[in-house]
């Protein structure tokens, strides 16, 4: 067997592009063969499409993609953290079933755990999942779904057993979305956009077999997916432009990614477009404003060493050594940088920042800033959250007593408002 | 550019950190600080001949271990983490940088092997009465035959430094000049510092018998641009450790029946307090890495370091003093050692809203 390294991974991946990549193939077709070679999820477990790749190998065969600009897998969406979760947690059903039309595009996800009672405190859901006859019968609602107009399943965490302590009661299903039990409506932002919904659930129904891991496991298996989140962070919405090229693979990428990246228009804007600071500040002439300086400055400053920061946590990790702290603090910092930029963004603009669409500065796109950066510290836990995260498993700080989880859940006291 | 530590830089780092907790303990910081000198010659050689520290980044031809900016800044960190009092930053950061930078082989020749076998404890000379550490605004002058006529000003160890490096203007521009520590018409008064642990002197110079070192266009930015990422460093490793000793009182700490750790507005600035000292210490440690690849945004790099660690200090101090409460503002526990480390640290070379300012030049053109 030939030894793995990044040379013998990009010749052979080279190798088998150059006999197999072909622009005028339809876009499911192509990636039939990449699910059957292995590398378009190189580091999958061969016998499920992949090659059993080390991580650390996966960016040379992403660049022997991008060198002939060869199309990948579907990536974008939630359907990312529904196949890291199968592959974890699923069943070789599950497997079959699933995640090759997840890699094909073929099926889009969704993900449904935040509730309107239970945003930072996922594990307090109370959507209920009762067995009755040989079915899941599935009834409660759930909220801040991507995508759930489009999607064909779900990745559901619903409450199985109130008798149980609040984690324990918690079971994890795969539910298709396409049933008339299953009602979607969008949800409009402070920003205007509309890029999450609201799922109803009445008597919906879950095959059995579609459990995720055992009945009561649900939390394990969530705490998978939104690890999966988290680490994933912004990665999950950075899909690339496509290319203009207008071959028959090129064209059906591009109407997918259309549609895929539609619900995250706005989010380079709530990361507070630190790109555009400087040269606004140009434009403006407020560069020249030692105040304006000095607050740039502070905000290129965090900006570039948080870059360093991710930079630093991505090199331990490709050396294989235990990543320090300065992996867990993207999330929080991102926030900081985003609200600064914010901040700055007004400054620069002055009184234009009054303004917005297209009587405002880049056609509505600082205004898109200033409306959108407080989503970055909620969306994906909010900084209070990241910030436990961080005192309790980084520092080892002693967790706070909470009064949830001593007692049936049942007897758990339950939200005054909302 | 990579920048990350290698195992032989790592193992190098745990060495030096037990090395100067055993033999450079904080009670001996609070000895030395008392001292006029903050220092004593005996155990200072005894110290650094262990580990040759003064010796990392000097050429082997010089008798040093020719290491780069990426160990030295790794023994700066250390000791700014163990807050050592020793005369390090001024003798290898400034005066072997100049040396470094402007001398000719003759006058490296002369001057390293001494400094890097820890027998010649050095400075250099560059603000004056001013505050500024800018090449642009000295004015102490060097005649044709080399004698310094004006003063100098917040020159580190420069009481005590037995060669001082010093920055004038000389017949065809701004030069380093090197002078004996106890030359003629070199009178050196120590001034009273806010932190004890760095001492700083005012130098008058009257007719003082002087040797060209070389021309300091040019090469007296760079030397400030590395002294900016070397303090850097070291501020890095004073705000981890009094992060550190702060964590570690609020879980020992019993307020209300329980460790004052367990609560949130405890947790949630001890999370703030790690974002901001990581930050810094990656802004540091890439800056470190700069220098050595010889990265052409250096001098961005150098001052965004700076300005990162100053706040990340200051801040890092004022939550560390609070999380003490009480007992944080007493002389007797060693929270405001750092404190007022940090404050000069912030202040020296520029502070933060000076490099954000040399920052924005960069990036205004």
């Amino acid at each position: 067997m030939t030894e793995l390294n990044e040379d013998t991974v990009r010749a052979e991946c080279r190798a088998w592009l150059e006999a197999n990549w072909d622009p005028n193939l339809g876009l499911v077709e192509w990636r039939h063969k990449l699910a059957e070679s292995g590398w378009g999820n190189p580091h999958w477990p061969s016998r499920w499409y992949g090659r059993d790749l080390p991580v650390g190998l996966v960016p040379v065969v992403k660049e022997e993609f991008a060198r002939i600009q060869a199309i990948g897998p579907a990536e974008a969406g939630i359907r990312v953290l529904a196949a890291a979760t199968i592959l974890a947690h699923g069943t070789d059903m599950h497997k079959e079933k699933f995640l090759l039309r997840i890699m094909t595009g073929e099926d889009t996800w969704c993900q449904l755990f935040s509730e309107p009672g239970s945003g930072s405190d996922v594990a307090g859901a109370v959507t209920r999942a009762e067995m009755k006859g040989n079915q899941w019968i599935v009834n409660g609602q759930k909220v801040w779904t991507t995508s759930a107009h489009k999607a064909h399943w779900g990745l559901l965490l619903a409450r199985t057993d109130w008798d149980a302590k609040k984690h324990a009661g918690l079971s994890y299903f795969i539910i298709d979305m396409k049933q008339p039990g299953i009602s979607v409506h969008p949800l409009r932002q402070m920003n205007g956009h509309a890029s999450f919904n609201q799922v109803f659930i009445t008597d919906a129904t879950v095959e059995p077999e579609f459990l995720v891991s055992e009945v009561g496991n649900g939390w394990a298996v969530t705490t998978t997916t939104l690890m999966h989140e988290r680490r994933g962070a912004d990665g999950l919405r950075t899909w690339g432009k496509g290319s203009t090229r207008p071959e028959r693979a090129y064209e059906e990428e591009r109407a997918e990614i259309a549609t895929t990246m539609e619900p995250y228009r706005w989010y380079p804007q709530r990361a507070g477009r630190v790109d555009l600071v400087i040269p606004r500040a140009k434009e403006t002439g407020k560069i020249a404003d030692p105040v304006v300086r000095q607050e740039i400055a502070k905000l290129m400053t965090m900006s570039k060493a948080a870059e360093w920061t991710a930079r630093r946590a991505r090199t331990a990790q490709e050396q294989g050594r235990p990543q320090g702290p300065e992996g867990s603090l993207g999330k929080l910092v991102s926030s900081n940088i985003a609200r600064a930029a914010a901040r700055v963004h007004t400054q620069i603009s002055g009184a234009d920042a009054l303004l917005t669409g297209d009587d405002s500065p880049m056609n509505g796109v600082i205004a898109e800033i200033l409306v959108s950066v407080p989503a970055t510290s909620i969306a994906g836990g909010t900084d209070e959250i990241q910030r436990n995260i961080i005192s309790e498993r980084v520092l080892k700080m002693p967790r706070e007593r909470t009064g949830d989880t001593d007692k049936p859940f049942k007897d758990v006291p339950r939200n005054l408002v909302g | 550019m990579k920048f990350s530590f290698s195992s032989e830089q790592e193992e190098f780092r745990s060495n030096l950190r037990r090395f100067l907790a055993d033999r450079a303990p904080i009670k001996e910081t609070r000895r030395l600080m008392e001292l006029d000198a903050g220092w004593e010659r005996a155990g200072w050689k005894a110290l650094n001949a262990e580990l040759g520290l003064t010796a990392v980044r000097i050429p082997e031809e010089y008798g040093g271990h020719g290491f780069g900016f990426g160990e030295l800044c790794i023994v700066l960190e250390e000791m700014g983490r163990a807050l050592v009092c020793a005369p390090y930053f001024a003798t290898t950061v400034l005066a072997a940088g100049a040396i470094l930078l402007a001398g000719s082989d003759e006058r490296k020749a002369a001057l390293l092997p001494g400094i890097a076998a820890g027998d010649t404890i050095a400075t250099l000379a560059s603000a004056e009465d001013s505050g500024s550490w800018d090449g642009a605004s000295c004015t102490l002058t060097a005649s044709a035959t080399a004698r310094l006529n004006g003063h100098k000003s917040f020159v580190l160890d420069g009481h005590t430094a037995d060669l001082i490096v010093v920055l004038a203007r000389g017949p065809s521009g701004l030069a380093f000049y090197t002078v004996d520590g106890n030359a003629a018409g070199l009178t050196r008064r120590l001034l009273k510092t806010m932190d004890q642990t760095r001492k700083l002197a005012r130098l008058e110079f009257s007719d003082v018998e002087a040797t060209f070192l070389g021309s300091a266009e040019g090469t007296y930015d760079r030397l400030m641009i590395e002294a900016a990422v070397c303090l850097s460093n070291e501020m890095a490793g004073g705000a981890e450790r009094l992060r550190e000793d702060a964590l570690a009182y609020s879980m020992m700490r019993m307020q209300f029946g329980k460790p004052i750790a367990s609560f949130q507005s405890m947790k949630h600035k001890a999370a703030d307090m790690l974002l901001d000292v990581e930050l810094a210490k990656s802004a540091a440690y890439f800056a470190a890495a700069a220098l050595d690849d010889g990265d052409e945004d250096i001098a961005v790099t150098a001052s965004l370091a700076k300005a990162c660690a100053s706040d990340a200090y200051s801040q890092t101090a004022t939550h560390a003093i609070q999380i003490h409460g009480g007992i944080g503002f007493t002389w007797d526990n060693d929270t405001h050692l750092w404190y007022k480390r940090a404050k000069s640290s912030d202040v020296l070379f520029g502070d933060a809203f000076y490099h954000r300012e040399n920052m924005m030049k960069h990036w205004a053109a």
